[in-house]
């Protein structure tokens, strides 16, 4: 039932959706992290003590201290400084590669069954095709072929998720297409652009922000993993993974080393989840 | 008393509890259903009559909650009883039939088991299996064996209420609520399982409770009635005296705002209230119906009236109801459009000729190239469409009525036959049709939820067309979206609202403003008042017609509702399995010789007046599947007037009468069908 | 349901063979000389052309791919750049490790985590299902090479229970193997848990709301009979389908698991390849891994096909 009195204008209701994403506890604090991160990956560089790559040669495995937050590695390197700094490659690698692929999906997703005929079919046959190999399995063979680097890894994410996004609008856009306001429109002669961007995609947006959050956590996992492995970005580079990986034969000797780029993950990865969950709430209350 | 006393319903008070806060959502409610009589609960929706249906049986879902008042079967308090006490009065005392049968059905399992569930719910391989085939063939299920193995989803929607009737009568409660059983069914199956009600489960030992939100299906039905508004009862009173006499103003206006058939000819205009029903929580002071009343006083706005009781044992809440009573006022709003009109001689504007369309069924299952056989939406059909008037068009669901339409628009193309608009051809597809084409031909659609795009405003919904069709300059569209909104009888403010923040009648009208926007020659309603109260059909009704005399819009009207089309139309088809049955001007298509469909469907039609009952019985079987039409008169396999193999074998032939406006498609000569037949539309009828 | 079956197999061919194309045209992108990479740098030019002529690598790449293909479908993944073994031996070894640790850890993670799932929709938004979807909320965020990590401490290095390295003797059977595959199916078994648990969750929630299970209660069947032959029978189907997409994830987060434990699985030698470039061996891991998650998929419809009548009969 709609509430008789709510009479929302439209250029509120971004900064309804913007408020509901503080509606619960939840979503707050991970937006709020998240946030912080961001901070960090934006302005870190500038306010860490250390060099990500300076070696502190009299300062070598350092337990944390006051002069050291997070202790230093085996090599005398600051890892507060070292997980600040690839806070930003997180960002830029997993939100860059997310970024592309809600790109590419969204016009894919928007534009195949809205052509219909081939273009949805090809389309959408190759997603198949690349949906049937696991995302990491994907970008194994693709890096493992091209050989690692910080852009082959953006690119290997956007390849990897853009097959996803496109199928979420679509199932929003089949769902869409049939609704009687769409026939309505081309009763009125508009065009088939028009009637994708200015009334379907709107309808697509509240599944497109969810969706895109969430593919944003699995990418930072997946920059991670394919650091641990030794394929993503190489070192001496401070990404997370990669340190986890240099530092799991000393764990005994320097735990720290491990353990704060490995929250680091985490932390961020339950941040981005919160988010997307709180999203996801506040959204599904909008579209009903 | 020895004999047990039914189900007494007294000031019940039902919240939910929801984010915003607690609802209340039925006040104070207070009704008596003895055994042996049939009881009507008759509101429109968010009158909260499902959830007083709901709380009675203790079934209310989670977040529901009866705060005051009781609720007693047999003398038995059921608000007090613990979870088990409770399982056992479900398990065998009451019973409820819900308005879809499909989802209340358990959909991988074989409707035998949930069957057999009714009577032994804890061990269904108990169950007595005689019983249950009597009560299937007894609801009217001839073949207990096959309808026992089928999945719900392998039955007829008839065939899956006649299942959840039987699920019901199992264990022969003393309480049977029926909610709103027939609302989704085609008008000759709602007029069969009335019937079955009306025979089979009707008994001495039942008290039944029938929620509806049809004043016809209620009358055919019910011993008494009670009227519940804005989660109050208003009127309660036996079901000949609220029809003969309405106390309440509320129930004065829901009988007067019904389209009936009446024989009047087309349109007088309907009495309609204006206004909605509050929402929970939002409710005025005073009477929750006097913003609406159109004889409400200051006292009225200040006082909740009470259910009180008369000396002629009806009960009504209403603070003029001794006024009313004395006929010293009137309880009826005045008719919000001018008075009736003599229908212009229609003149064809759009015409079709032999309109065909199959289509090809894509299998269920994603990517699969077969296609399931082809379903024959239209054949051969032929219709002038009206310059300046109203062609009616009635089918039931999978007539192909709204193909027609979509076809005629260009939103489908059909596979043969021509459409032509004052002669000159119209390309059957929408992309090569000109704007020009394009302004002249407009449509609204049946559901109000899907008719505006979600993400606009009303002022960019209807300033598009103004703009692209009309080609109306930039500087001018405020003035015209203010007049359209003006025509639609809503106020200029509503263009900075959000579809979401109009009611399901509002966003028809806006929907109603953007077809007329490009001021076409004829609109097409598909369904357009299908989905509206009774009270909003009315005066949406009546602003149809209003605008059309304004301007001169032909009209092609789809329902499947008679009554209704019957109240605009000046001419009808009527349209079966995608061929063409019979087609008349209104008033003639009221009066014998009627095509035996057309005979069917006007007895099938409820009305709301008790002393009509159903002259003829109703049609045997279903609709068969479109795909599947009979290879001679597609109407062969439910006839009530077979002729024997011609029709099962031979097309019938278009016979018209000697004035040529009649056309009838059957084996039956004209002159012949008149001699058998009976009028079916009495002016009694229209008395009200 | 025949014809079901037959379309559902037609498609699963037509997967693997454009998963196949997929796999070939991205290893035959490298951007270089697949026969230098397999000689070394100082490799003369006579000698490779002649490993250019035995690789069939001057032949167009149609006809490559045919050639592969063809070789592939009779069990012929050609030789090993690296140790210039014949591969198919070797993966389907390696490939018997990997699925004998996808099973154990199915083993666990299904029946947890359904079990969850259906715990926190029957107390929904009560403290059992906030704990849970807080739990595997946490549970989320943590990356299979930190979660093995800390297992191994704790309990390889910490406590002594199992070996750290999950090395398993070649022909080594189930029971043998088990100890060195307890740490890694725990691992890979957190990463599922979470994701079937919560749909598991949304599936029984939105169950519960159905107007079916209103109806059964009205008859005064008892709540554990409704859940039990109503509620649980129609939400577990979706979870069918839930499962096999989570192979996919099983699949992604074996690579890493057998990593960090250094188990001798398809994931491990797959980063062995990877190091060396070993063109053939990814193309064969690969395919071996597209074609067991197909059949996890195939299997997957199957099994809902037979418990929807609304598929099976239609």
């Amino acid at each position: 039932m709609t509430p008789a009195t709510a009479t929302p204008p439209r250029a509120r209701t971004g900064w309804r959706t913007l408020r509901s994403l503080f509606a619960t506890p939840t979503s707050t604090v991970g937006v709020v992290i998240v946030g912080v991160f961001l901070l960090l990956a934006a302005i870190g560089p500038l306010v860490v003590p250390y060099q990500p790559n300076e070696q502190l040669l009299t300062a070598r495995s350092q337990p944390p201290s006051l002069e050291h937050w997070f202790g230093t590695d085996r090599l005398g390197r600051d890892v507060f400084s070292r997980v600040v700094a690839g806070a930003r490659d997180i960002f830029l690698l997993a939100g860059g590669g997310t970024a592309l692929a809600v790109l590419l999906g969204t016009l894919t997703g928007l534009m195949a069954p809205t052509l219909g005929g081939w273009w949805d079919e090809i389309t959408f046959r190759l997603y198949d095709t690349l949906l049937a190999l696991p995302a990491l399995l994907l970008a194994l063979l693709i890096l493992g072929t091209i050989g690692p680097s910080r852009s082959s890894v953006l690119f290997v994410i956007a390849i990897a998720y853009t097959p996803i996004v496109a199928r979420v609008v679509r199932s929003v856009v089949l769902s869409v297409k049939t609704r009687d306001w769409v026939a309505a429109a081309r009763l009125q002669g508009e065009s088939l652009v028009w009637i994708v961007f200015r009334e379907i995609l709107p309808s697509v947006l509240p599944a497109l922000a969810v969706e895109s959050a969430l593919r944003f956590s699995y990418a930072i996992f997946l920059v991670a993993s394919l650091g641990f492995l030794g394929v993503g970005v190489q070192p001496p580079a401070p990404d997370w993974g990669l340190m986890v990986a240099e530092a799991r034969n000393y764990v005994f000797t320097t735990p720290w080393t491990l353990a704060f780029p490995a929250a680091a993950i985490s932390l961020l990865v339950i941040a981005v989840n919160l988010a997307a969950d709180g999203l996801g709430r506040a959204l599904q209350g909008e579209t009903r | 008393m020895t004999t047990p006393s039914g189900l007494h319903v007294h000031e019940l008070d039902v919240t939910y509890s929801t984010a915003p806060g607690t609802l209340p959502t039925v006040r104070r409610a207070t009704l008596h259903v003895p055994r042996g009589r049939t009881v009507g609960l008759v509101g429109e929706s968010g009158s909260g009559k499902s959830t007083l249906a709901l709380a009675l049986l203790r079934a209310l879902p989670e977040n529901g909650r009866i705060s005051h008042g009781h609720v007693t079967l047999d003398d038995v308090d059921l608000t007090r009883l613990d979870p088990e006490a409770l399982r056992a009065i479900w398990r065998n005392q009451v019973r409820l039939v819900p308005q879809d049968p499909l989802p209340a059905m358990n959909p991988a399992q074989r409707v035998g088991s949930q069957l057999a569930e009714a009577l032994e719910p804890e061990d269904p391989r108990k169950a007595d299996r005689a019983a249950i085939d009597a009560v299937l063939t007894n609801v009217g299920l001839p073949d207990p064996r096959r309808i026992k193995r089928a999945y719900p989803f392998e039955l007829s929607g008839g065939q899956q209420q006649r299942v959840m009737i039987a699920m019901a009568l199992l264990g022969a409660p003393s309480l049977l609520v029926m909610d709103e059983p027939t609302t989704n069914l085609d008008v000759t199956t709602e007029a069969a399982i009335l019937d079955l009600i009306r025979d089979r489960v009707r008994s001495d030992d039942t008290a039944v409770l029938y929620v509806s939100h049809s004043l016809g299906v209620i009358a055919s039905l019910c011993d008494d009635v009670h009227v519940l508004y804005a989660g109050e009862i208003v009127e309660s009173a036996p079901v000949e005296a609220i029809y003969e006499r309405p106390l309440h103003p509320y129930t004065a206006g829901l009988l007067a705002a019904v389209p009936r058939l009446d024989g009047r000819g087309a349109r007088h205009p309907l009495r309609a209230i204006p206004g909605r029903i509050p929402e929970p929580g939002a409710r005025p002071d005073g009477c929750s119906f006097a913003p609406r009343c159109p004889i409400a006083t200051p006292q009225c706005h200040a006082e909740v009236p009470t259910l009180t009781e008369r000396d002629d044992g009806r009960a009504v809440a209403c603070h003029r109801a001794d006024e009313i009573a004395a006929g010293t006022i009137d309880p009826l709003s005045q008719a919000d459009a001018d008075g009736e009109r003599t229908p212009p001689r229609p003149v064809p504007l759009l015409e079709a000729r032999y309109v065909s369309k199959t289509y090809a069924r894509p299998s269920l299952r994603p990517f699969s190239r077969t296609s399931r056989p082809g379903v024959h939406a239209l054949r051969d059909v032929s219709l002038d469409v009206p310059r300046d008037a109203t062609l009616g068009l009635v089918g039931e669901s999978g007539s192909g009525k709204s193909t027609f339409a979509r076809v005629l628009v260009g939103l489908e193309p059909a596979d043969d036959g021509t459409v032509s608009l004052e002669a000159s051809p119209v390309p059957a597809r929408l992309k090569d049709r000109p704007r020009a084409l394009l302004e002249r031909l407009q449509m609204v659609f049946q559901s109000s939820d899907e008719a505006l795009p979600p993400h606009r405003t009303v002022h960019s919904i209807l300033a598009r067309p103004l703009t692209r069709l009309a080609g109306i300059p930039a500087h001018e569209v405020d003035g015209h979206v203010t007049r359209l909104l003006e025509a639609v009888n809503l106020p200029p403010d509503y263009a900075t609202r959000q579809p979401r923040a109009l009611s399901g009648g509002e966003r028809q009208r806006v929907a109603i403003a953007r077809a007329f926007a490009s001021q076409p020659d004829l609109i097409l309603f598909d369904e357009s008042v299908s989905g509206l109260d009774v009270s909003v059909q009315a005066s949406v009704l009546n602003l149809l017609d209003t605008l059309q005399r304004r301007h001169r819009t032909g009209y092609l009207f789809i329902g499947h509702d008679l009554a209704v089309v019957a109240h605009l139309a000046d001419e009808i088809a009527v349209l079966y399995l995608g061929t063409l049955l019979e087609r008349a001007p209104t008033a003639r298509l009221l009066a014998p010789p009627y095509h035996p469909y057309t005979e069917a469907l006007l007895a099938a039609v409820p009305r709301p007046d008790p002393h009509a009952k159903p002259v003829r019985p109703p049609l045997e079987g279903d609709l068969p599947s479109p795909s599947d039409v009979p290879p001679g008169c597609p109407f062969a396999t439910r006839c009530p007037r077979p002729l024997g193999p011609t029709c099962d074998d031979e097309p019938p032939p278009l016979r018209a009468n000697a004035a040529g406006d009649h056309q009838v498609r059957c084996h039956i000569p004209l002159d012949e069908l008149e001699a058998m037949q009976s009028p079916l539309v009495d002016a009694r009828d229209g008395s009200a | 349901m025949t014809r079901y079956l037959l379309r559902r197999i037609a498609f699963l061919a037509l997967t693997l063979l454009l998963a196949s194309l997929l796999v070939f045209t991205i290893t035959n992108l490298l951007p270089g000389d697949p026969a230098r990479i397999m000689l070394g740098r100082e490799a003369g030019p006579a000698a490779l052309a002649e490993a250019r002529e035995a690789l069939g690598l001057d032949d167009p790449f149609p006809v490559r791919y045919v050639t592969w293909l063809g070789q592939a479908l009779q069990g012929d993944f050609g030789t090993s750049f690296t140790t210039g073994e014949a591969i198919a031996p070797l993966v389907f070894e390696r490939l018997g490790n990997s699925m004998r640790l996808a099973g154990l850890t199915l083993l666990i993670a299904v029946p947890l985590a359904i079990l969850l799932g259906v715990v926190a929709a029957l107390h929904a938004n009560r403290w059992p299902d906030t704990l849970i979807s807080v739990t595997s909320l946490a549970v989320v965020g943590l990356p299979e090479f930190v979660t093995g990590l800390i297992l191994i401490q704790l309990f390889a290095f910490g406590l002594g229970w199992v070996p750290a390295n999950a090395s398993i003797a070649p022909g080594a059977t189930f029971a043998e193997a088990l100890p060195a595959m307890v740490l890694p199916a725990i691992t890979a078994t957190l990463v599922m848990l979470a994701y079937i648990a919560r749909l598991t969750r949304a599936s029984v929630a939105a169950e519960l709301t159905r107007p079916y299970v209103r109806t059964a209660r009205l008859k005064g069947t008892s709540h554990g009979t409704v859940l039990r032959r109503h509620v649980l029978r129609n939400a577990l189907l979706p979870t069918v389908t839930i499962i096999a997409i989570s192979f996919g994830w099983l699949i992604s987060g074996l690579i890493v698991v057998e990593n960090v434990f250094n188990y001798p699985g398809l994931g491990r030698l797959l980063t062995f390849a990877i190091d060396r470039r070993d063109l053939p061996l990814m193309q064969a891991i690969t395919l071996a891994a597209v074609t067991v998650f197909a059949l996890a998929n195939l299997v997957a419809d199957v099994t809902y096909a037979i418990l929807d009548p609304r598929i099976r009969l239609a």
